[in-house]
């Protein structure tokens, strides 16, 4: 997926010189074809995030469209007032690319682990959060909010390295993509979860459950239109985020819930409120707080069966 | 108009302003209210029509607290009317405390500490990517550099050689509940910037020709500029000086107000109308032997921990 940003990014780049990377010291291997293609839009501002991120701000006030880029919490809750009085207040064009959403650097440990960053983000006010969940909602997301006017938040994953969607020609900020079409249940996932969710489905259709499955590669502006309507249809809504439950997607979701008359009801998937003290690889740890496709599977049933 | 006249102004401004709203520091808005005259009247390129032309200097004051004086200055260089000043902190106001980019004039809106010289670095960068030829000046207090995003700002200003960057800090040798050698005595102040790779430059920030003359010395190529100005907290008012009283604390009705007045009265260039006692203050109430003036309000002159204190060492 960072590949798929990275390459996108530099086709930007290419045709407008404003756009630039930023990066706190981290994208070996990763940022160099950037680098090497396009060296005067490309900085590296050392181990110092909240530098990073109101220099970006500077540099955005002066007509720069510009990337930064670190790993796991590191552009966002390190420098997070940074973010906010900086860029956000200001309406800066400030894309913060954070790769790394969730378990991805698993065995590096609760440090590394982004579980938070989709809450905390969502929480300011002119703040757009996307978590693309396939390659293809990546290279989209990416081109969305390099367009964008103001200050933006890409959380990307790993795995979700294949593409969900043939293609994306509608692509938009604060839109939800339909990827099937089912009856009863609807599941909702963003990020890079979705490989679990495909799985999830697999199983499902094993016992003759055939939901409706939506991505939500924006969080904020999160699909109210969408959420309405599968609540109107649907007896129940599961949402699926690598992420702890407190304040994130299933949050934005229920709070558009609790606002209408009726709804479905609604089963909220991610880290239940608590931090890793395990040690193991992404889907390891995923299948231990209960986020991988089967145990993803055995909820849905346990609620369905309630 | 002059610096001096400017500066008069700025402090008159602030007393007024803080005593109408119950502001708060009033002194840290006396002590660099010399840098923030020096830089409008002799300095920054601008132009008050065009709040936003590109070719005008870049200028953030990242110890926000002090935005009165910004917003003084402003008035007086034409961007509003003065008369708005008299809002300052009130219900539906444009000028909060801590100042604020939406009012016409300012670049960046500050407030907590350790952002601005950041966002500089950044301006300046972009300017120097785009060969742009405006400066990006940036006053920062001592107190504020406490905070390691400063000195994140200054590796990297130094690194990307950014010599389009003038930094001033307001060395007024006092913060929030003490001194700075009280606090976290980390000085002296100017030589840790020379040793993070800055042209360090050491002047009396009350003094205007010394302002004058390290702001419009030519920059070292390759290096940013940081001015370590010396100043005191309170500058002006005999009772505010160095005394950390007044970081907080707006001068009441009564002898606070009537006695700042008077004194800035009797400095006041003969060619400059105060806007608001233009006579000064006729029958002044002076303070009684009960008045809490020219007393120490340091937090080390009334704490005394058992495992740690310089005294004990005396």
């Amino acid at each position: 997926m960072r590949d798929t940003f990275v390459r996108t990014l530099i086709e930007l780049a290419k045709e407008d010189k404003n756009i630039e990377i930023v990066t706190g010291d981290l994208g070996f291997g990763v940022l160099k074809p950037f680098w090497e293609a396009l060296p005067d839009q490309f900085i590296n501002a050392g181990i110092a995030e909240q530098n990073m991120t109101s220099a970006a701000a500077g540099m955005a006030l002066e007509g720069k469209n510009v990337f930064t880029y670190s790993i796991g919490n590191f552009p966002t809750l390190r420098c997070l007032e940074q973010i906010r009085n900086d860029c956000a207040y200001h309406h800066a064009n400030v894309k913060i690319v954070c790769v790394g959403g969730g378990f991805v650097y698993g065995s590096l440990g609760m440090s590394h682990h982004a579980m938070e960053d989709i809450a905390v983000m969502r929480a300011l006010p002119d703040v757009v959060v996307m978590c693309p969940g396939d390659l293809v909602e990546a290279e989209a997301a990416t081109k969305a909010i390099a367009k964008h006017q103001g200050t933006c938040y890409l959380r990307l994953g790993r795995g979700g390295e294949k593409r969900i969607h043939a293609e994306l020609p509608d692509f938009e900020i604060g839109k939800a993509i339909p990827v099937q079409t089912g009856e009863r249940i609807a599941i909702f996932s963003t990020g890079a979860i979705f490989e679990e969710v495909e799985e999830t489905c697999n199983l499902l259709k094993d016992v003759g459950i055939y939901p409706t499955v939506y991505t939500f590669p924006t969080v904020k502006p999160i699909d109210t239109e969408v959420i309405r309507e599968i609540a109107s249809t649907h007896e129940m809504i599961v949402t699926c985020e690598e992420h702890n439950l407190s304040g994130g997607f299933g949050s934005a979701v229920a709070e558009v819930l609790a606002e209408m008359p009726s709804h479905a009801r609604l089963l909220r998937i991610g880290m239940n409120d608590q931090y890793s003290t395990l040690v193991g690889n992404q889907k390891y740890l995923r299948d231990q707080y209960g986020m991988s496709g089967k145990k993803i599977f055995e909820k849905i049933i346990h609620e369905v069966k309630k | 108009m002059k610096s001096q006249n400017l500066a008069w102004l700025i402090r008159r401004h602030g007393i007024e302003m803080t005593h109408l709203s119950g502001g708060s520091h009033i002194g840290a808005i006396m002590s660099v209210a010399d840098i923030i005259a020096v830089l409008y009247a002799d300095i920054l390129h601008f132009d008050p029509a065009e709040p936003k032309a590109d070719n005008r200097d870049r200028f953030i004051l990242s110890k926000g607290h002090a935005g009165a004086s910004i917003y003084a200055a402003l008035a007086e260089s034409g961007f509003f009317a003065t008369e708005e000043l008299k809002t300052h902190y009130q219900n539906g106001s444009r000028l909060s405390g801590h100042v604020s980019h939406h009012v016409p004039g300012v670049d960046f809106s500050t407030g907590s500490l350790g952002h601005g010289l950041s966002a500089a670095a950044g301006m300046a960068l972009a300017a120097k990517q785009d060969k742009k030829q405006h400066k990006v000046y940036v006053v920062l207090g001592d107190g504020e550099c406490n905070e390691g995003s400063v000195w994140e700002a200054a590796l990297f200003s130094a690194h990307f050689e950014l010599d389009n960057l003038i930094c001033i800090v307001d060395h007024n040798h006092m913060q929030s509940l003490d001194t700075c050698d009280n606090t976290l005595s980390t000085f002296p102040l100017a030589g840790i910037w020379r040793g993070f790779g800055w042209n360090t430059v050491e002047v009396d920030g009350n003094d205007h020709e010394q302002l004058r003359n390290a702001l419009t010395a030519p920059a070292v190529p390759g290096k940013p500029t940081v001015i370590v100005a010396h100043t005191t907290k309170g500058k002006g008012v005999s009772f505010m000086e160095n005394d950390i009283l007044w970081h907080y604390r707006f001068p009441h009705d009564g002898w606070e107000y009537d006695l700042a007045v008077t004194e800035m009265h009797r400095v006041k260039p003969a060619d400059v109308v105060d806007p608001y006692t233009p006579d000064g203050i006729a029958d002044p109430i002076m303070p009684d032997e009960n008045a809490d003036i020219y007393r120490d309000h340091t937090t080390s002159a009334t704490y005394h921990p058992t495992w740690f204190g310089k005294e004990k060492a005396e």
